[in-house]
């Protein structure tokens, strides 16, 4: 048996060869490629057709004009069905943030009988298809001799989006150490205190998320509404009305204006976001003692 | 990203439930009291109104009385007329849901694994490539199913290239068919299907599929051992998200179907309701909906294993 | 001392579910010491503490704070403070901002000022405007120490703090606490189940083992003369044996064991006659080799061979294999620099009696 000693050998050469090429890397990344083809094209088209000199229907390009941009409230109803999605999604938003919130703490932070129930209550809206959903208001508000109108289309879609602010709240809350809240507590806060400036701080950008989820449910709900709006009209239901007599290049400006501006919200969080990380990652690398 | 985050289903819920371990809930009024307001609305404008379609969908009418005027009633005869007369819209709607539920695993799962797997490392582009995943949701998706109109239209680039490759006869169509109304279905509820599945395959650890080449699987047997179990999850959200709104859809057949041979179920409840005031075959036709859903939904969870996902 | 203790504890007993955590805990803890509560994990220390914290309401038994009933009172009016395992820091807040946030709850009007001084007691002050994410795990340990101490409160609790830090920072750590212990004259409650830890800090040991207090004293006294198996075991390592007490005279104990005769004092066991469980430390046995025959006044149980010598530098440890008394083992300081026996040799173990201590038999541990 020869002893073990240390050797001190070169790096082993060729070791580092690059892996081959091959074709079926490709082939996945190739196949997404075409999927993202496949999502954006109808974005590229709507975004297109509002430059469309569209005279009557703006089904055919007939034409590169900025008249659209110009003059967004050019058709008659665009921007009043704009204006009323606004309203209804502001409030909607607003309403079903505040319940969600606080049922996904109950649910998450609190034991008390009937717990299977109310998550059964939370989880039913979002596995049940809109058209039920909107027959089943629409008989309730028929059966009561509700007037139908911008109320009743507030109320559907606060109920739709209750269930949506609840899950994403409740992830939120979910990963929230439960020993800050008692931390809090130990530190002489008072339960109301420590909701303020722990518990609810810490769960804004969830609430935040919820409601944005909300908001864009709400703006782009078209079968709920259908069915419990009466003569109301909101922006998705006002294009689809209009599809069969040919739908106002206007409509499409509206269109991609709002998705500019989502794109902007969505880009600048992660922009704002990355950043924030990128200063936490240099001030923890940093050494201690070089700090002013 | 948060807002895609929130997108994903309830199955990201399940995640945190760790630091539910550590400090046992917290008893007392104050959780109910957080949970009433709540429970009362999702009661009052969920619960009850359900209740109500039952009972609308065994309305009789009033004899003698104008068209739309009903009664109270027990008749259970109303759901035997119902399916009787509109059983292939039913039984259509379900096939074009799982059609386009296929089509869209088929198209999103790919989209979902390079963004979460390949593109692994490299955050901006992860970020670059979720944004563009949900920019649809940010047109409504109207004035998308329309675009798609405009894409299929006979005179336009899709159908005439078709065409001269022989894929379609001279004077075959996209517009007007099931195909488009399936395409429109698939498309409308992809990010849906996307995003989940990207968030399960995001927690996958790639250790795991190295593990699986270390143990001499080949890549096509580590995707089918390794990889598509653990993103069973996000699968099956991904799918219940897509099959439940598909079903009950009616934009898009109504937008790029046909009168005759693709009506869905959907245009069916909404005629009923609103040009011939038939509420109780309406309201009938939405319980019947509504319960096949249940039903489909609890065999497909029990069978895939993942009931924790309700 | 006319003064109440700090910290007391009657009947304290806590179930969750019917599974009792606590199981009657009785403790007075006076004021300005520094108190551990040591046991495995599960054992009910976590919940004793967090009972005195106000997180936890006790199912029985009351708990007081400098004289007065506290078992009703809501954690954020008792006068207490937890520095907790996961530090908790608020991670939205600054260092300064966690540190002030329990002096701005109780309205202190100098807050600021006495969050600095406290920020400069474990000498993070040049860190005050970081979040607690851009630390590392020593500096937010002293951080939230920090946001404890400056409430400078009846009882601070220390639930495992030290738990997520690597050796040698924790070694450090343990010196820090004494000194602010020190400094601030604060009465500390330690929860750990690191024995060295315990030991090198407290200067009260309580050791805790399935919901109840099996022993409690200053460290040495507990290591020195353990009252039952599980402290025997737990606190240090004993080489433990079943025997019989079949003579007492003279303040002496004798004892058959497996056909040997060994000793112990009468003061130093727990029993007086029938089974006994008679124990020894590792360092206070030596080997002796076969003929060589044992000081006056020891114990020797033997013949046995030596299974394995493991040399950890500043002792040898021995396994001796004494047959159907088991595995024991041996440690040896390393004075004369090279082993002094091999495996394979033939031992046999010798102790002096006045280190041999007597435990009431207890199945469960003795294996």
């Amino acid at each position: 048996m020869s002893p073990v000693r240390l050797r001190t050998a070169p790096e082993i050469p060729g070791h580092r060869s690059p892996r081959r090429w091959r074709l079926a890397d490709a082939v996945v990344p190739a196949f997404a490629g075409l999927a993202f083809l496949y999502l954006l094209v109808p974005v590229a088209y709507t975004v297109a057709f509002s430059f469309n000199d569209a005279g009557k229907s703006n089904l055919v390009w007939r034409g590169f004009t900025w008249d659209n941009w110009a003059n967004p409230c050019g058709a008659p109803q665009v921007c009043k069905a704009f204006a009323n999605s606004l309203q209804v999604g502001l409030l909607s938003t607003l309403v079903a943030t505040v319940l969600g919130t606080l049922v996904a703490i109950a649910l998450v932070r609190y034991r008390f009988r009937g717990r299977a129930l109310a998550n059964l209550l939370v989880f039913l809206p979002m596995s049940t298809p809109e058209v039920v959903l909107g027959a089943a208001l629409l008989a309730q508000f028929l059966t009561l001799r509700v007037p139908l109108g911008f109320w009743t289309v507030v109320i559907a879609h606060v109920m739709f989006n209750v269930s949506f602010v609840v899950v994403t709240v409740k992830a939120r809350v979910q990963s929230m150490d439960p020993r800050l809240e008692e931390a809090a507590a130990d530190l002489y806060a008072t339960p109301w205190q420590a909701f303020w400036r722990v518990t609810f701080p810490l769960l804004l950008p969830g609430i935040l998320a919820a409601a944005l989820l909300a908001f864009s449910l709400s703006f782009d709900d078209f079968i709920v509404t259908s069915f419990n709006s009466g003569p109301y009209t909101t922006f998705p239901k006002f294009v689809y009305v209009s599809a069969t007599r040919g739908i106002p290049p206007q409509a499409n400006v509206i269109g991609t204006a709002m998705f500019v501006l989502a794109l902007a919200v969505v880009v600048g969080a992660q922009v704002v976001t990355a950043a924030r990380r990128r200063a936490t990652r240099t001030a923890a690398a940093r050494p201690e003692g070089s700090a002013p | 990203m948060s807002l895609t985050m929130a997108l994903v289903s309830p199955a990201q819920g399940a995640d945190g439930g760790a630091s539910e371990e550590v400090a046992a809930r917290r008893r007392g009024r104050t959780g109910v009291g957080l949970l009433l307001p709540g429970a009362i609305y999702l009661v009052a404008f969920f619960a009850v109104p359900v209740l109500a379609l039952l009972a609308t969908s065994l309305y009789a009418p009033v004899p003698g009385g104008d068209v739309g005027q009903y009664l109270p009633a027990l008749r259970w005869e109303n759901y035997a007329a119902a399916l009787g007369k509109f059983w292939p819209e039913l039984l259509r709607s379900f096939w074009f849901a799982l059609l386009a539920t296929v089509a869209a695993l088929v198209v999103g799962y790919p989209v979902a694994y390079v963004i979460a797997v390949r593109a692994r490392g490299h955050r901006l582009l992860q970020g670059v490539l979720l944004v563009l995943v949900v920019a649809p949701f940010f047109t409504s998706f109207i004035l998308r199913t329309i675009a798609w109109k405009q894409v299929l239209a006979d005179d336009a680039f899709v159908v005439a290239s078709l065409r001269w490759l022989h894929v379609l006869p001279d004077d075959g169509r996209l517009t007007a068919t099931a195909f488009a109304v399936v395409a429109g279905l698939a498309y409308n509820f992809l990010p849906f299907m996307i995003l989940p599945v990207y968030a399960s395959l995001e927690r996958l650890d790639v250790r795991m599929i190295e593990a699986g080449g270390d143990l001499y699987a080949g890549p096509f047997t580590t995707f089918r051992t390794v990889t598509l179990p653990l993103s069973m999850p996000g699968v099956v959200s991904g799918t219940l998200l897509t099959f439940i709104p598909a079903a009950g859809d009616y934009v898009s057949a109504s937008l790029l179907g046909n009168p005759t041979t693709t009506t869905m179920i959907g245009q069916v409840i909404d005629s009923r309701f609103f040009r011939v005031l038939d509420y109780p075959t309406a309201a009938a036709l939405s319980v019947v909906l509504m319960v096949v859903i249940a039903l489909l939904v609890t065999a497909y969870v029990r069978r895939t294993g993942t009931e924790d996902l309700l | 001392m006319t003064a109440a203790p700090a910290l007391e504890l009657w009947g304290v007993r806590k179930e969750f579910g019917g599974q009792v955590a606590v199981d009657g805990v009785d403790l007075e803890v006076p004021e300005g010491s520094f108190f551990a509560l040591l046991g495995p994990s599960g054992c009910g220390k976590t919940t004793t503490l967090r009972m005195v914290a106000g997180l936890e309401q006790p199912t029985a038994g009351a708990v007081s704070i400098g004289g007065r009933d506290v078992t009703g009172t809501p954690a954020h009016r008792r006068p207490v403070n937890t520095v907790f395992q996961s530090y908790a820091l608020f991670p939205h807040l600054s260092v300064l901002q966690n540190v002030e946030f329990g002096l701005r709850r109780q309205r202190v009007p100098d807050a600021r000022a006495r969050a600095l001084a406290g920020l400069q007691t474990v000498r993070l002050a040049h860190l005050a405007d970081r979040r607690p994410a851009q630390l590392s795990g020593g500096q937010q340990q002293r951080i939230a120490l920090a946001r404890a101490i400056v409430n400078n409160p009846s009882v601070l609790l220390l639930d495992e703090p030290l738990g997520a830090l690597d050796l040698a920072l924790r070694r450090a750590m343990q010196l820090e606490l004494k000194r602010i212990q020190a400094e601030a004259g604060l009465t500390f409650v330690h929860v750990t189940h690191d024995q060295e830890e315990a030991m090198t800090m407290a200067d009260t040991v309580a050791v805790m083992n399935a919901g109840r207090i099996e022993q409690l004293g200053p460290p040495a006294e507990l290591y020195e003369l353990p009252r039952t198996p599980f402290v025997a075991t737990f606190l240090g390592r004993s080489n433990l044996v079943a025997g019989t007490v079949v003579e007492g005279s003279g303040g002496v104990l004798g004892v058959e064991v497996a056909g040997a005769r060994l000793q112990v004092p009468a003061d130093r066991s727990a029993v007086s006659d029938g089974p006994v469980l008679l124990g020894v430390r590792p360092e206070k046995v030596r080997l002796s080799a076969q003929g060589e025959p044992p000081p006056s006044g020891s114990n020797v149980l033997g013949p046995g061979t030596v299974t394995d010598v493991s040399f950890t530098g500043v002792s040898t440890a021995y396994q001796v294999d004494l047959g159907a008394l088991g595995v024991h083992e041996v440690f040896a300081q390393n004075t004369t620099g090279a082993p002094t026996s091999r495996p394979g040799d033939t031992v046999h173990l010798a102790w002096d009696v006045d280190f041999t201590f007597g435990l009431v038999p207890d199945a469960a541990a003795a294996s």
